[in-house]
Formats: structure tokens, sequence, C-alpha cells
């Protein structure tokens, strides 16, 4: 627009908006200081929200894998129709057809699996409903013939164990890994041996190599692993027969769409562990919109702070912007002025609110809550951090733009003319 | 001698639509010629503020044409106008308006800043120099607002001169003040028009003031009654 540039740029307009700034620091301080608690919310809020749902993912992949493969029950046809008048149609109640629950050629499978891309572990269990012999009681359990050191990387069991090692399951053909509750139950500890009785009411005796913890009761009451060969010598199967595959994939919320592809490519049921999780999943789903929410109106009421802050500059200098037009600064200097000034408030306030948020997360990441949570589930994450900033700054920019705007359509005339 | 027209009005015709449509200023033609100090005189309500408003390029709705040395400013865009004022013309109004929270220095160095004619340290130095023109340069660096009425008025004058403008523009530039600072307010302009060959278009009401410039316009109902009003 301008006809010829000029010599020299002196920014004079980030020389005015500075000085307006300088010129009223209380209502600076009070705006930034809006800026500061809607982006403390938000970001600790966020931050707080992720680090719940990173707790509630990991406690559900500690006792479901990301995609589970089976054999699903399959229901006889209700009804088969017949078009041909001439003969007569059979009519069949529903009902499951008897079949094995087994997946037929596991080997084959698993070997289908991996080489799919994304796909990290695919490895065989087979579950077994087991009765843990406590002299003349039985307490009923779960437990899953796995392959030791894949599942142990798919559902962290290491890292709950609280006695014994959890590798020597691999060299003890008979050995098992015990919840502790079963364990107090049973006054079993490592290096004990137990009894326990299969569905098939096949006895076996089996030494206890170690005891693991989850925090979750139900599953400490109830869980042990053992050797996939010995849950299929409690089912009395050979050692081709396998109840599940657990895959873990790359991303693991893309769970659903690969498990929709696993189970075209396989012909068996692929589970996702959103879909066998539905009530813990809602209930995050629920959890993330309220705090998003609440924190996003926070912003917004500082968004309107600086509206509001910005509007009264206006309104009190609206002679000066007259004066600033009539001496040559063109709508667009005018813009400029305001929005800088918000941008500067937005800056000010975004920076002691960052900091402020990164002390608090630090703070709350060291008190102990107790439970299976241990620690409060919060930690830095940039992206979270990277988002805030973008908000904040999009906020304030809007929320400068309006006032802006409005400042540079004053007509001088208008003004000088009261 | 041929004259050297710095301004020329051609059949300039103003309505004001509220709150009924009502013709302000009805085909004002006149030209102004360089190193003028003209007045222009009415009744309150004659419309010579509105034609004053309209020769700033500020007012832009308008019907016939406005040229400014050989530039037509009438249909130009709002931005090309505020450059055309930035350069060419200096405003002094009936109050200061100087910006309170700047020193006097700043405050006329502003334009100057905006223009970017100049470097920094130069366009201090103008500064100085049209301060000192109007006898404040011992104010230089006084906050505006601490200033006496008088003063800031010389102040605004020296900002409105900073960028060297084809003409100066006032409005009711000495309505705001007594008979003295008037009085000094009306030989800055008379100098200026005399000694600097600075053109000038002043709306006043004061008689005297009018009286002592070079030219009166008299207007009355929107239109010119007399280019050249002698006063006994």
């Amino acid at each position: 627009m301008k006809k010829k540039s000029s010599k020299y740029n002196h920014s004079v307009d980030s020389e005015i908006s500075f000085t307006y700034l300088v010129s009223q620091k209380k209502l600076t301080m009070v705006a930034a200081l809006g800026v500061t608690i809607g982006i403390t919310v938000y970001l600790f809020m966020t931050s707080m929200t992720s680090g719940f749902d990173r707790m509630s993912n990991d406690s559900i992949f500690k006792s479901s894998p990301q995609i589970r493969l089976y054999k699903d029950d399959e229901m006889s046809r209700p009804l088969v129709p017949y078009s041909d008048s001439n003969k007569i149609a059979a009519v069949v109640n529903p009902k499951v057809v008897p079949q094995s629950n087994r997946i037929v050629n596991p080997a084959n499978i698993i070997a289908i699996l991996k080489q799919q891309p994304g796909v990290q572990i695919a490895t065989p269990q087979v579950s077994v409903s087991v009765f843990y012999n406590v002299g003349n009681s039985l307490v009923n359990g779960t437990s899953s013939g796995v392959e030791i050191i894949e599942a142990d990387k798919m559902f962290s069991i290491k890292a709950t164990m609280v006695e014994g090692r959890m590798e020597e399951l691999d060299q003890v053909p008979n050995g098992i890994l015990l919840g502790v509750g079963i364990a107090a139950k049973m006054s079993a500890e490592t290096g004990d041996n137990i009894t326990i009785t299969s569905s098939r009411n096949v006895i076996k005796v089996m030494k206890v190599v170690g005891l693991f913890e989850t925090h979750n009761s139900a599953l400490d009451k109830t869980k042990s692993y053992i050797n996939i060969g010995a849950a299929q010598q409690l089912l009395q199967e050979g050692p081709s027969y396998v109840s599940d595959v657990n895959i873990q994939i790359a991303d693991y919320k893309k769970a659903a769409a690969y498990a929709a592809k696993f189970s075209a490519l396989t012909g068996y049921k692929a589970e996702d562990w959103e879909a066998a999780n539905a009530t813990l999943t809602s209930g995050a789903a629920v959890r993330t919109i309220l705090l998003t929410s609440i924190s996003i109106s926070i912003l917004l009421v500082a968004g309107f702070g600086i509206y509001n802050i910005l509007n009264m500059t206006i309104s009190s200098k609206i002679q000066e912007i007259a004066i600033l037009k009539a001496m040559g600064f063109r709508a667009g200097d005018v813009v400029k002025i305001f929005v800088r000034q918000a941008v500067m408030i937005g800056l000010i306030g975004l920076v002691i609110g960052l900091l402020f948020t990164t002390w608090l997360i630090w703070k709350v990441s060291h008190v102990y809550v107790g439970g299976d949570m241990g620690y409060f589930p919060i930690r830095f994450e940039w992206n979270l951090f990277l988002r805030s900033i973008a908000l904040g700054m999009g906020i304030t920019l809007l929320a400068g733009y309006l006032p802006a705007r409005k400042a540079a359509h004053v007509d001088p005339v208008s003004i000088f003319r009261k | 001698m041929q004259e050297d027209i710095i301004l020329q009005a051609d059949k300039i015709t103003k309505y004001f639509h509220d709150p009924v449509k009502f013709k302000v200023l009805n085909e004002i033609s006149f030209t102004i010629n360089r190193g003028e100090f003209v007045t222009l005189v009415g009744k309150s309500g004659s419309g010579k503020s509105t034609l004053l408003y309209i020769l700033s390029t500020m007012d832009s709705q308008y019907e016939g044409a406005l040229t400014i040395v050989k530039d037509k400013v009438t249909g130009q865009k709002q931005d090309s106008l505020a450059v055309i004022r930035n350069e060419k013309i200096g405003f002094v109004f009936q109050f200061h308006y100087l910006l309170p929270e700047f020193s006097c220095l700043k405050n006329v160095m502003l334009p100057a800043l905006r223009l970017g004619n100049y470097s920094r340290q130069e366009i201090e130095e103008r500064a100085y120099q049209k301060l000192d023109l109007l006898g404040l340069k011992d104010q230089a660096l006084k906050p505006s607002s601490k200033l006496s009425g008088g003063q800031q008025q010389r102040v605004a004058i020296a900002r409105a001169l900073i960028n060297d403008p084809l003409i100066i523009m006032g409005d009711e530039p000495t309505g705001n003040l007594d008979s003295k600072n008037a009085d000094v307010i009306f030989d800055t302009f008379k100098q200026l028009a005399h000694e600097f060959n600075q053109t000038i278009i002043a709306v006043t009401h004061d008689n005297d003031f009018a009286k002592n410039s070079d030219r009166t316009i008299e207007m009355h109902d929107g239109k010119i009654i007399s280019t050249d009003k002698k006063f006994d």
C-alpha cells in the first residue's frame, strides 16, 4: 500500500504500545495474571488428565493385551431359509455350536501376525480355570499358560515381582508365579510346592518360583502364571493347543483398526483392549472431556480479561488514536499498536504461567498417593506445553485483535468534532 | 507573477444524513497558494469545519474533487490518504491532543518516526529545532501533561511542523487559549507564513485572528460568500 518505501523503519508502533503497557502497569499485570492462571490451570489439568489416562491404560495392560485373538463361540443359524416349497424347512434353536475353542495351527498364525507391519509381539497363551488347593478348601482362580519372557514384554510382569525370579519359570517346567493374594491364603512362599486342580479335573503339583503384586486385588487373589506346556497338560491337550494369541502393536491407540484387520486376516475374533475394557475407557473419556472443558473455559476467561483491558485502554485513548490517524498512522499501524500490547501481556502471562506450572507439576509428581498409583501420575509432557502456548497465544491474539480492529476503524473527524 | 497553487477545491459538496439528509457544503470551489495564511470564518453551522476536515483528507465522504499540489486526493484509499497526511499536512486543533505518556520531544518526533525519512538521531535534532523555533527547547524532556495550555498548543504546532508539511491546517487553534497565548500562537503562524513560506489554513471564530491573516474565506449556509473578506 505504501507509495514509496521509507528510508528508515523506526518501529514506532511497538514503541507506542510498549509505552502504553508501561504507563498502566497495574492493568497490564492484572491482565497478565489472568493469562497466568488460565495457562496454569489448562496445562496442569491436561497434564493430569494425560497422567490419569496413562495410569489407567497401564493398569489395563497389566492384565489385558492390546489385541487378543481367540476363537469365538459360534451360534447355530436359527432358521435355515428354504425357498423350495416342495421341501420342508428345518427350524433349529440357536445354540452354541459344540466346537473346540482352539486356534488351529497357532504357529502358522503367529508367524503371519509377526510379519504384519506395526506388530511388536505375538505370543500364544492358554488360559485355564483352576482351583488352588488350600487344605480342604479350594480357591477359584485362573492360570495363564504363557511364554514368560514374551508375556513380560507385554504385561510388565517383572516389575510387579515381589519375591523370587520371574525368569526361573522358563527353567522350571512345573513352576508357577502366584499373585500375593493367593499366596497369602495358601501361606505359600517361593520354593514351596502347591497343588492345583484344573476344570478338566487334572491335579498337578506346582513349584512356586515367585510372587507378584499388581495392587489390583482381584488379580492378586486369583491370577497365576505357568508355562504354556503345563497349561496344556492341565487341559489334557496336546502341544499345538492354543486358546489365545496376544498381540502388541507399536501404537496402542490404533488397536481397534488393527484388530479389524487381524480378524479379516486370520478368520478368528480379534478384540482390542478398548472393546474389552469399555467401562474403563468410557470413564477416561468422560474425565478427559470434563477436565478439558473446565480448563478451556478458564483460558477463555483470561482471554476476556485481555479483551476488557484493551477495550478500556482504547476507550480512554480514543482521542490519541484519532490524532495518530490524523498524523498519518494507518489503520494497520493502530491494529499493530494494540495487538502488540495484547501479545506482550499474553507473553508475560504465558511465561509466568509456564514456570509456575512446571514447579507445580514437579511438586505434585513427588506426592505419594499410595495404592497401585504410587506417586501422583503426572509428568512433563512437551506436546502439552506446546499446545498450551499455542492456545494461550491464539486466545491472546484474538482478544487483542478484536478491540484493535475497532480502534483502527475510529473515524478521527467524529472524535475531533465532539 | 505566476502563483504557485498548493491546494485546489473543485465543486465540493457534502451531505449529512443524520437525522435527515442535509446539504452542508454546496459546490465549494477555491484555490490556495503557497505561503498564504488563510482563515476560514463563518457562523457556527456554516460548514467551515466540515470543509476543513475534507481539505485535511480525513473526511472522504463528499462529491467534487480535491487536489493537493498536482496530486488528486479524491478517491484515494484510506492508507494512501494516511501517507499524504503524514508527509504533507500538519494539524493543530482546538485541543492539543498530545500523548500524555510521552515527553514533549517524543510527541514532536512521532510523525517523523512514522514517516521514516531520517534517522532517529536526525529526527531528534529536527524536533529540538522545531521546539526551539517555538521557544520550548528547555521543556523538551518534560512529560507533555506537565506543561501549561499555551505551551502544549505550541508543542502541538512543533509536532505539526516536524515533517516540513506543505500545509498546516488549524481547527480553531486559539479557541481554548487566553488572549495572551492566542497572540503568541497567532504570531507564530504569521512568522511561519512570511518567513518560512509556510501555507496555513485555519478555521477560526476569532475576528482579530482572521483580520490579521493574509486572506479570509467567509462561509454562510454551506456556501462561500467571500474569498477575500475585508474587516473594517
